[in-house]
């Protein structure tokens, strides 16, 4: 057959993978009153705890803080904490994407001062990449860094930049402002810079979500001074690398364990002798499940054999948001309650919470549209 | 994990032997009635039918798992063969010690309903009760069922259909699927035999529905390769219709429902022997019923793309659609299936979920 078939060989994790789990699930017992639902707040002392244990910047070499650990045990790692709803935010940007780049593209510099920082839970990373007129189309990005004396002036703004508040680094993504660079190229100038937010010329304004929360920001960039050497890789080439840290972010296996606390209750609800109604649509759910752990463990068997799984990683995505998308749907079928996002009723206050994220999940990280159109791409049709 | 290379070559034989034999018109013809006996020639004389058998059997201790890949292959070149039902049924004759063939066979009961019972008449036993859906009886050279006898459940072979009373049938891939009635049919001592341990009625319809599960992965690759190349031949609007993002999109579902289904199918696969008959029992219904419900999203979109042309008898996208519907039904439905998993996991408790899940990996 002429057409690319996405192949997710299926794998054994290794014995220590095994043995992590058992540590992992000993250390979420001792922490139970961080867990929340559908995950923990942002907690820099929860970071510090996991960084202590070796448990960021796991596979990465020991020479920049990192534990060169292999991917099987930080793919166990992820999935046990984000099933139990533990709180990553403050670290889990630099463990997946940011310290990965920078380890990718850095100078020696930039790796030593930035990763073991990262590893040890001590920094965290936003993403800047969305702006207000640049959501899926990123290249689309108005801001500008423009070369001066000892670095870069950089304009513009940013906007559903998650945890900016609470962060010491983004990645910035812009273009460089003139240059010889082809006008025609979309993706010409693209630039990456390894931001402190507490230059001057940031500011940084709350844009609450629809819950309330204050978790994404919008940033307005004020002839902001970068210095050189904060300079990600090279002048032109963040198309490249953006689609590398892009490449990080997909292959994790947080696409589809968001709401798995929400799944547990349900079986909770269900009880041990379900109807034949109540079996079937929860067995769907728990095949669609089984089926997407299966093949995000292939993903990182794939990571492991250095392969870049781009296309299977937006396959798994595709099907993992749309799954989690179906909780809530399946959940008010099976046990209709009105939802309430603070009742004392576990289960209602879940409903209310996966109902209103669900929306979310098919536009972070890459919207449902742009996610076909990789796949599309790797089929070879565009 | 690096596939074995005896699981490459034997995969990649199989593939050229199915290319050149299976042809649309070996189909077609199978289709009418009339079996595929030169093609069953070829495929026996690679000895893959009975290959997990024991050398001391005739088989040649083969990897369930090989055979399994080569049934998907088998699905995606809509073989019209009882190959499944040959492998399965030389598996529980073999556990029973009976004498095997080395012609087509089949193998039952496939439906949860039908019961079979032997008795004990001289030296020899009476067979009564009733089979349905028997994949190819009219066709093959033995039948092996598992009927309820003395001492639990037994494995009678019979030649070809031997005495029952056959009532044909088809699928809607007009594959044969006979009803087989026994009323004290006389068989001679040596035709019955009692099953080891691990071999039973519950173990053939898990494995049935594996094998199902396996060419509906094979048959949805072929589907999906079909669309694909027929989006980006057809021209409209001055363009290949493989050019509109409505297109590309859904192709793109296609491809992850496929590639699902085939994931989902190789978990149990893997598991198959390794694991509790509990564990088994889960994962072939997480496969079953995760490649159902592929199935049944792939093949409206297979159809979607392929307008008017693919629904015609001339196209071969139908071979492949109607053995998806057909085949999804076949060893339990992919909600019968489901209802097993969320059973099992309910029975298991709400905490211990996660322990359950990831446990198989």
């Amino acid at each position: 057959m002429a057409t690319p078939m996405f192949r997710f060989d299926p794998v054994e994790l290794p014995p220590e993978a095994l043995a992590l789990r058992r540590e992992v699930r000993a250390f979420i017992n001792e922490h139970q009153e961080v867990m929340k639902f559908p995950r923990g707040d942002f907690n820099r002392e929860f970071s510090r705890a996991m960084g202590r244990r070796g448990w960021i910047g796991m596979t990465w070499p020991k020479q920049y803080g990192g534990h060169e650990r292999s991917a099987f045990e930080r793919y166990v790692l992820i999935e046990e904490m984000l099933a139990a709803g533990a709180p990553l935010s403050a670290h889990y940007t630099g463990d997946r994407q940011s310290g990965p780049n920078i380890l990718r593209f850095g100078t020696e510099e930039q790796k030593q001062f930035f990763c073991p920082k990262i590893a040890a839970g001590e920094l965290t990373f936003c993403i800047g990449m969305s702006e207000p007129n640049a959501g899926s189309d990123v290249a689309g990005t108005r801001t500008r860094a423009v070369k001066v004396d000892g670095g870069y002036k950089i304009n513009g703004s940013k906007l559903w930049t998650s945890n900016a508040h609470r962060a010491d680094y983004a990645i910035l993504f812009c273009k460089m402002a003139g240059g010889d660079y082809d006008p025609n190229d979309r993706h010409a100038g693209a630039t990456q810079f390894l931001l402190d937010l507490k230059l001057p010329g940031i500011e940084i304004r709350p844009v609450l979500n629809l819950l309330g929360e204050h978790h994404f920001n919008e940033i307005f960039l004020t002839d902001v001074l970068v210095p050189e050497n904060r300079l990600l890789g090279q002048e032109g080439n963040g198309w490249n690398q953006l689609t590398s840290e892009l490449a990080f972010e997909r292959s994790a296996p947080d696409r589809f364990l968001v709401l798995f606390q929400m799944l547990r209750e349900m079986v909770r609800k269900a009880g041990p002798s379900p109807d034949r109604a109540t079996a079937v649509a929860l067995g769907k759910l728990i095949a669609q499940l089984a089926t997407l752990r299966s093949m995000s463990v292939s993903i990182a068997g794939m990571l492991h054999e250095g392969l870049s799984p781009n296309n299977e990683s937006a396959v798994v995505k595709d099907l993992g948001t749309r799954y989690e998308q179906d909780i809530p749907v399946v959940a008010r079928q099976l046990f209709p309650m009105e939802p309430e996002l603070e009742a004392v009723d576990t289960y209602v206050s879940m409903i209310a919470r996966s109902t209103m994220n669900a929306p979310r999940f098919s536009i972070q990280g890459g919207t449902r549209e742009i996610l076909r159109g990789i796949i599309a791409r790797g089929l070879g049709l565009r | 994990m690096a596939v074995r290379d005896e699981t490459r070559m034997l995969l990649e034989s199989m593939t050229r032997l199915f290319e050149d034999k299976a042809t649309k018109q070996v189909i077609d013809r199978s289709e009418t009635g009339t079996f595929a006996s030169e093609l069953w020639q070829a495929v026996a004389e690679t000895g893959v039918p009975l290959a997990a058998l024991p050398e001391a059997s005739g088989g040649s201790d083969a990897e369930w798992s090989d055979l399994f890949a080569v049934l998907r292959v088998a699905g995606r070149y809509s073989v019209p063969l009882p190959l499944a039902e040959t492998m399965l049924a030389g598996w529980v004759a073999a556990a029973a010690g009976l004498e095997l063939s080395d012609g087509p066979m089949t193998v039952g009961p496939v439906c949860g309903p039908d019961s079979l019972t032997v008795v004990r008449d001289g030296n020899g036993w009476l067979l009564s009760g009733r089979a349905s859906r028997i994949p190819y009886a009219s066709h093959v050279a033995k039948t092996v069922l598992i009927a309820d006898g003395p001492d639990g459940e037994m494995a009678v072979a019979l030649e070809g259909t031997g005495g029952a009373v056959v009532t044909p049938g088809k699928n809607i891939a007009n594959e044969a699927r006979d009803t087989l009635a026994f009323t004290r049919v006389r068989l001679a001592a040596d035709a019955v035999g009692p099953l080891v341990r691990g071999v039973s009625r519950g173990a053939l319809y898990r494995r049935g529905a594996l094998a199902r599960a396996t060419m509906m992965s094979g048959a949805l690759e072929r589907a999906m390769d079909l669309a694909v190349n027929y989006a980006q031949e057809r021209v409209q609007f001055g363009r290949p219709i493989s050019k509109f993002q409505a297109v590309q999109q859904n192709l793109a579902v296609l491809a992850g429902q496929t590639a699902a289904a085939v994931a989902a199918a190789n978990l149990a696969i893997e598991a198959l022997g390794k694991r509790e008959a509990e564990e088994e029992l889960f994962l072939i219904g997480v496969a079953k019923t995760r490649v159902g419900e592929a199935a049944t999203l792939a093949c409206e979109i297979a159809h979607q793309v392929h307008g008017a042309i693919g629904f015609t008898k001339e196209y071969a996208l139908q071979f492949s659609t109607r053995r998806l519907w057909s085949w999804r039904e076949e060893f339990g439905p992919d909600p019968e299936w489901a209802a097993r998993v969320g059973g099992y996991a309910c029975a298991n408790g709400a905490d211990g979920l996660w322990e359950m899940l990831t446990a198989f990996t």
